[in-house]
């Protein structure tokens, strides 16, 4: 193909990214598994890079997890979205910008259905002034915090303090890429890249140093699967498709895996454990797991973050190998501590995956 | 076309996605759930296209429909731009408006879904909450969330976050003006009558069975038969 021909292509499956001015919303996945990295990313956004990102205490769950677990009707997400948008309007915000990757394809989503149903709309505008008293308004541009990381990648880079090369060897990190699925697999448009050619995690990656591993599983779901997960006797159907992407990849050796859901990050950490844990089977390097982080932990290593700061703790999949690899200090005895560096113990060792 | 199918049309998401299915069976071949359950997303969306009544009230009474994973991986690749997991959701809010949901050994695992989920939203603002997240429950979450659990305001503290505090930050106690704006967004919009609605046919079912809520509880969280996976 005609270079010319592959650029027109490509500028379809760009999306405008504002530069500035968000009105941000937070993640209950990622709050509760990876609170650090909504940390990192306002520290990285606000004080390193100077943007304003502007949060307040009122906003709420957008329900995602609870419409996509069949619990709530459609009618009242989308007046829980409405919501969402009002307080962006009246805080003086048209640019909107999520932390949840459910969350990002609910409210592309429900713009769109709104977009083919007016009369939906402005029922919607009616429930929500009954409801919240509030003026019903749409955001000029939704994006997601991993859009807005990949529109600042290279200012990040001009500030790197590390790159993603293996100071042993002096080689690029080989680091697979996962994408949520609700990213861009429903509206393909709305993500960088699409579905087919999602960038928006590799531009990072190639930007900080890194090289893009591909393999045959690479758009796979990770299993989550909403109800799949949360009951117990549906689990396995979350652990099997975390199975067969790792057994996909495990050929292939990356280094790290960088996901932009917070979901798919927790599911891809914990699964190794089990699968190790269960059937002695690790995918790593000398029976360790192959580290799963997600992209504001990364950008945060780059920058020279202490990984305790960034959470890296809290991964069961241990990150230390690969902070080797990349050369970045830590204090192992201080990996445990509170925040006023009191000792509050340490988790137990799994058996089989290897710390 | 029969009544119930009428029913399903009203519902957006079979407006925006049902186009005319050709039955070429791609979102089968790309389904996670097509893989692990004895599942066919072409066939639910055959059925559904056909407009036969008898045949629909048997999926709203029957487990396939609780298979899916929402993932929405089907509607990338549909030729026709069809989205089965939209259908999906679709069947499966009639399914709990009608009672059916009830028969299915997956289908009435929806009372612990609702319960927890919903009163997760309702109380705390959140659908997943680190109090309502226990390792006891969730072994696969690792050594680590152990640990997490047992020193949960130290560990939060560490991590930059603000939990049950006031003000802005990662679990922050949601004001209560917000939460009781979501109360009446779940009255208004039909939420809070599919609790009630499933909460009685949970209730009705562990009668039936000679169970206690907390032995029914149990029993869903618990038990899956071996009949709905795609092995041999």
């Amino acid at each position: 193909m005609i270079y010319e021909g592959k650029q027109k292509i490509w500028s379809d499956y760009q999306k405008e990214i504002p530069d500035d001015h968000y009105y941000y919303v937070r993640s209950c996945i990622r709050q509760t598994f990876f609170p650090a990295s909504e940390a990192a990313l306002l520290n990285i956004t606000r004080n390193i890079l100077g943007r304003d990102v502007f949060e307040n205490e009122h906003h709420t769950t957008c329900g995602g997890i609870a419409y996509h677990s069949d619990t709530i009707p459609q009618e009242t997400i989308m007046t829980i979205v409405a919501r969402q948008f009002a307080l962006m309007k009246k805080h003086g915000y048209e640019n909107y910008v999520c932390s949840c990757i459910t969350s990002f394809g609910i409210y592309i989503e429900i713009l769109e259905t709104w977009r083919n149903f007016p009369e939906l709309e402005a029922k919607i505008a009616d429930n929500l002034k009954k409801t919240c008293n509030l003026e019903f308004a749409k955001p000029k541009f939704v994006v997601h915090t991993s859009d807005l990381i990949y529109k600042l990648r290279e200012e990040i880079a001009a500030k790197a303090k590390y790159k993603l090369v293996n100071v042993k060897t002096g080689q690029p990190l080989r680091v697979v890429e996962h994408i949520g699925c609700h990213y861009a697999k429903m509206f393909p448009s709305k993500g960088v890249g699409g579905a087919e050619y999602p960038y928006v995690l590799a531009g990072m990656i190639e930007s900080w140093g890194g090289e893009i591993v591909d393999y045959p599983e690479r758009r796979h779901c990770c299993g989550f699967g909403f109800r799949q997960y949360f009951i117990k006797a549906n689990r396995g159907y979350s652990l099997s498709n975390t199975h067969k992407k790792f057994e996909s990849m495990e050929p292939y050796e990356p280094d790290f895996i960088i996901t932009n859901c917070p979901g798919c990050a927790y599911f891809m950490d914990r699964w190794q454990y089990v699968i190790a844990e269960s059937q002695g089977k690790t995918y790593g390097e000398n029976g360790h797991g192959i580290p799963v982080l997600t992209y504001e932990e990364v950008a945060g290593l780059v920058l020279g973050f202490n990984p305790w700061d960034l959470g890296l703790q809290t991964h069961q999949v241990y990150v230390e190998p690969l902070l080797d690899k990349l050369g970045i200090p830590y204090e192992p005895a201080k990996k445990f501590l509170g925040a006023k560096g009191q000792d509050i113990g340490c988790p137990a060792l799994p058996s089989c995956l290897k710390v | 076309m029969g009544k119930l199918y009428d029913t399903l049309m009203k519902d957006y998401r079979l407006r925006e996605g049902l186009n005319a299915c050709i039955n070429c069976g791609t979102c089968t071949a790309v389904c996670p759930a097509a893989e692990f359950y004895r599942y066919d997303p072409r066939r639910i969306v055959d059925i559904v296209q056909s407009g036969d009544d008898e045949k629909i009230e048997e999926l709203l009474k029957g487990d396939t429909i609780w298979y899916c994973g929402e993932c929405m991986s089907c509607l990338t690749r549909c030729p026709r731009k069809n989205a089965p997991g939209l259908v999906i959701m679709a069947l499966r809010s009639l399914s709990i408006d009608l009672g059916y949901f009830i028969e299915s050994e997956k289908g009435r695992q929806q009372y612990l879904l609702s319960r927890d989920i919903c009163g997760n939203v309702l109380n705390y603002g959140y659908c997943v909450y680190p109090r309502k997240f226990d390792y006891k429950s969730h072994p696969e979450a690792g050594k680590v969330w152990e640990w997490e659990e047992q020193h949960l305001e130290e560990v939060y503290e560490r991590l930059g976050a603000n939990l049950e505090g006031s003000g802005p930050g990662a679990l922050r106690k949601i004001p209560d003006e917000d939460l009781a704006q979501l109360k009446k967004i779940f009255d208004l919009t039909g939420a809070t009558k599919r609790m009630e609605t499933v909460r009685e046919a949970g209730r009705r079912k562990a009668e039936e069975l000679g169970l206690t809520e907390e032995e029914f509880s149990a029993m869903l969280y618990e038990q899956s038969s071996p009949r709905h996976l795609n092995r041999k």
